[in-house]
């Protein structure tokens, strides 16, 4: 049986004066503001990442046939399950924002959930991935010894090169995960808020400003699986 | 961010275009097309971010405050992986002075 | 020159200063202005710490086997120096002190965009201090503040670690101070304040902010490169480790560059403000001015590669980096240029705020000037290393953006703390940091041209006069310094009261009392004239 909704949420009795901040004039205003600033933060978060990517990209310049064969050591349909599980969190996180903007609570909320359990199976199968190299030993600093066969998969490109290769793997895949964990943080958080009855349709911006960092995330992601995963063809 | 609202529908078939070019790109890694292999999947890449960015971040009705930042943020990460680039490919062009030694480098201490 | 009396002691209007009193409304504030002061508090302290360790530099280097460390201390000594002086005084002083206090104002605003995030930003700072402090006491780093590989992360012993980890912190404060100041100026500028009725101020800031966004996340992603091949013992800057070294030059100078504009666009923009009001008349070419501003932030990007002209760069790449370094020269000689021209025909007075404005003419013009020769390939290749490159940037940082820091607090001062300072003292110490700077910094343009390398502990004998000559200025300098600090200090407590519009400049931020209320304005103003509308007549008041 569905549960009688309040006839005004929470955020429209406080409201308009409530959800303004003091620095601003009107709530149009401190929109755009809002807008404006995770923007900006996004674009800092493509210069972080793209740091990285550009010293992947020179590395893979100069050392092609090391960075194929680590390629190929991974799981390709573990990388493509993830890509697609974690493309149905930002389907998820998308319609959780659609959900705030038409004011339905209960969908935002279930939402909500759903992009979190997706997250949280991305992660997991991250752990297993990780969980194999150590049990493979080419953990980077940690663990690298190479057998059998990951070491003759890895050594015509040269061992040296393709330790960089997992250098590169950890570390990226790494700051994306962590991104992940922060996100699934925002997302509790938002969460909580709602089940509090925080937002409605005039109000909204926390769930449209966490929508877009995930949003992000998934997309240094969609990236990340081909540069990593599909290096060179597996023919 | 007064933004109209996207039908369900929309939401659902982008998903499965991006799952569906999911699906392309790993396919046409067991193809072998030499160094096009790379092309492809970048351009893949390319085009699920465009779907993502357009539809799930609603840049498709944004003002073009929003598509400046973001198009001046992917330019300056061009920049630098543009001018690093032609750095690299560019030292083979002129000859090491003979005086460089070519031995291997020296081993980790 | 005032005398020093005691004001009757009459209850002061409400202000940002005495609106709350007690720690915690200092340490949980949200209000720009006393952010602002945070900041000056925390920059002036690492200002010192960063001055501390060139004077003893300066101590060891006036004999030539050195006088005073062994040189892995010396080593540390430069190294600390260059991290604190950039990372944690040139690059937030403008921005986090004057700007955090001014950018509302002057837009016409009551607070940031974003206050929680402004105070977050100095939290941050104030961390990766701490971490940089920590491993300045734990046995110093002797890396030099560029950090290059493998030395960094491979073969020095030193607390690389706390170090990296420490700038990398601070990183986000500057981040965050840059996204902040974009949302501003787009969103928050008052009814009638289009873009080009802005002070010129606020252009910079705008620029710097761009900068600050654009770059600063490069640094981090490669200081964290670095910490994990220093930690883990992974290869990717090492050559022994399958490395390259100059990628880790490419991606650090990448922002390192941009920095030093985002350490002089500030002090330009001060410099705008200062020539107008004590010239009495509109800045020539605002427009020009602006959009060179921009042009510098821009342009800045594409030149990082004239720091590795001499590291193994292709030569290709090097004829690209030296015509854009030629290039992005241009904008900054127009901004000299029409500074210049607003001063002809202007009614000039010499109050300190001015003497620094016409000192950061003057040195920065200099800093450029030898830029050029840098920026040259082929002198670069004797330069390069030296002394030389010592002194063009310290033209350019000292004599030009501390010059510009030290003008723009000696102007907005009667506003920040409602009083005003003894002309005299601050015009003498105005002259004793020029004549200073220059006994300590000119000497090292002949040491480096004749061959004197940077970065060592000793040097060959017959570099010794001008060493000596670079330290004895050293001296007059930190005195020079030091005198600001007295009188500032002094004013708030016996410095005339200030009325809101002491030099009779324009700009939204001097309709407000001095100090301004909490809220800075009781109705947001409408702005209906251009920025510099300054009548030729107009009395400054006093």
């Amino acid at each position: 049986m569905r549960r009688r909704r309040p006839l005004v949420t929470n955020a429209e009795v406080q409201a308009p004066h409530a959800g303004l901040a003091h620095q601003f004039q009107d709530l149009e205003q401190q929109q755009e503001a809002d807008a404006l600033g995770i923007w900006v933060f996004l674009v800092t978060e493509i210069m972080f990442f793209g740091g990285l990517f550009a010293a992947y990209a020179i590395y893979r310049g100069l050392y092609f046939a090391a960075f194929q064969g680590g390629s190929h050591i991974l799981d390709i349909r573990l990388g493509a399950t993830n890509t697609i599980v974690l493309l149905g969190s930002s389907l998820t996180m998308a319609l959780s924002v659609r959900s705030a903007q038409t004011g339905n609570r209960r969908a935002l909320v279930l939402f909500l959930i759903a992009t979190m359990i997706l997250g949280g199976i991305f992660l997991g199968i991250k752990a297993v991935e990780y969980n194999q190299k150590f049990v493979e030993h080419i953990v980077p600093g940690l663990d690298w010894n190479p057998q059998s066969a990951v070491k003759t998969e890895l050594s015509p490109g040269g061992l040296l090169h393709a330790e960089l290769y997992f250098v590169f793997y950890f570390a990226m895949t790494g700051l994306h995960a962590l991104h992940m964990i922060i996100g699934m943080g925002l997302l509790l958080w938002l969460v909580f808020r709602a089940r509090k009855d925080s937002f409605s349709p005039h109000y909204f911006a926390p769930v449209e400003v966490v929508g877009l960092y995930w949003h992000f995330v998934d997309i240094v992601w969609i990236f990340l699986f081909p540069l990593l995963y599909l290096i060179g063809g597996r023919y | 961010m007064s933004q109209p609202i996207v039908p369900q529908r929309t939401y659902l078939l982008v998903f499965l275009s991006l799952a569906g070019l999911t699906i392309l790109t790993t396919g046409v890694a067991f193809v072998d097309l030499g160094p096009f292999n790379t092309v492809a999947a970048l351009a893949i890449a390319f085009s699920k971010m465009l779907l993502v960015i357009l539809f799930f971040m609603g840049v498709r009705h944004s003002s073009g405050m929003v598509r400046i930042i973001l198009i001046a943020g992917f330019f300056w990460l061009a920049l630098l992986i543009a001018f690093t680039t032609a750095d690299y490919r560019s030292r083979s062009w002129t000859a090491a002075p003979d005086s460089w030694s070519t031995t291997a480098p020296p081993t980790h201490p | 020159m005032s005398t020093a009396t005691l004001e009757p002691r009459v209850r002061a209007p409400r202000n940002y200063l005495n609106a709350d009193y007690g720690w915690k409304s200092w340490l949980f504030t949200v209000d720009h202005k006393r952010i602002a002061l945070l900041y000056l508090v925390s920059i002036s302290f690492f200002f010192i710490i960063g001055g501390s360790f060139a004077v003893l530099m300066r101590i060891h280097l006036v004999e030539p086997g050195g006088a005073l460390v062994q040189p892995e201390t010396y080593n540390k000594l430069f190294t600390l120096h260059g991290i604190v002086m950039i990372f944690f005084f040139l690059i937030p002083s403008i921005p986090a002190v004057l700007g955090n206090f001014l950018v509302p104002l002057m837009v016409g605003a009551r607070d940031l965009a974003f206050p929680r995030v402004n105070l977050l930003s100095w939290y941050i700072y104030i961390v990766g201090g701490t971490f940089t402090l920590y491993s300045a006491i734990a046995g110093g780093v002797d890396t030099g503040w560029t950090f290059y590989t493998p030395y960094s992360s491979t073969y020095s012993n030193t607390q690389v670690t706390p170090v990296v980890i420490g700038v990398f912190i601070t990183g986000f404060s500057s981040i965050l101070t840059g996204l902040n100041f974009i949302v501003t100026i787009h969103k928050m500028r008052a009814p009638g304040l289009t873009w080009y009725r802005m002070p010129l101020f606020l252009w910079a800031m705008y620029a710097t902010s761009i900068i600050m966004v654009l770059g600063t996340p490069v640094l981090a992603i490669t200081l964290f490169l670095l910490g994990l091949e220093h930690l883990f013992h992974v290869g990717i800057f090492s050559p022994a480790l399958g490395g390259d070294p100059l990628l880790f030059q490419h991606l650090f100078w990448f922002y390192s560059h941009p920095a030093v504009y985002i350490m002089i666009l500030p002090a330009m923009g001060v410099v705008s403000e200062i020539i107008a009001c004590f010239a009495r008349k509109r800045i020539f070419g605002y427009k020009i001015v602006a959009f060179s501003s921009v042009a510098i932030a821009v342009l800045g990007f594409l030149v990082w590669g004239h720091h590795m002209f001499v590291t193994g760069q292709s030569v290709y790449a090097g004829l690209i980096f030296s015509l854009l370094s030629f290039l992005v020269a241009i904008p900054s000689a127009i901004k000299v240029f029409n500074w210049t021209s607003t001063l002809y025909k202007g009614s000039i007075s010499y109050e300190a705020p001015m003497l620094y404005a016409m000192g950061f003419i003057g040195l920065f013009t200099m800093g450029g000037l030898t830029g050029l020769f840098l920026a040259s390939l082929a002198t670069d290749v004797h330069l390069n290393g030296t002394y030389f490159i010592v002194a063009h940037f310290h033209y350019i940082m000292v004599g030009g953006a501390v010059m510009g820091y030290l003008g723009g607090i000696h102007f907005w001062w009667p506003k920040i703390s409602g009083r005003k300072y003894p002309n005299g003292w601050a015009a003498l110490a105005a002259a004793i940091i020029f004549i200073g700077f220059n006994l300590t910094f000119f000497p090292q343009f002949i040491l480096g041209y004749l061959g004197m390398p940077r970065r060592y502990a000793f040097y060959p004998a017959e570099f010794q006069v001008l060493n000596v000559m670079s330290s004895a200025g050293a001296t007059v300098l930190g005195v020079g310094y030091l005198i600001p600090l007295v009188y500032l200090i002094w004013s708030m407590r016996y410095g005339p009261i200030a009325e809101p519009n002491p030099w009779g400049a324009t700009g939204l931020e001097w309709k407000t009392p001095s100090p301004p209320p909490t809220e800075n304005f009781a109705e947001i103003p409408v702005v209906t004239e251009e920025a510099y509308a300054y009548a030729p007549q107009e009395a400054a008041g006093d």
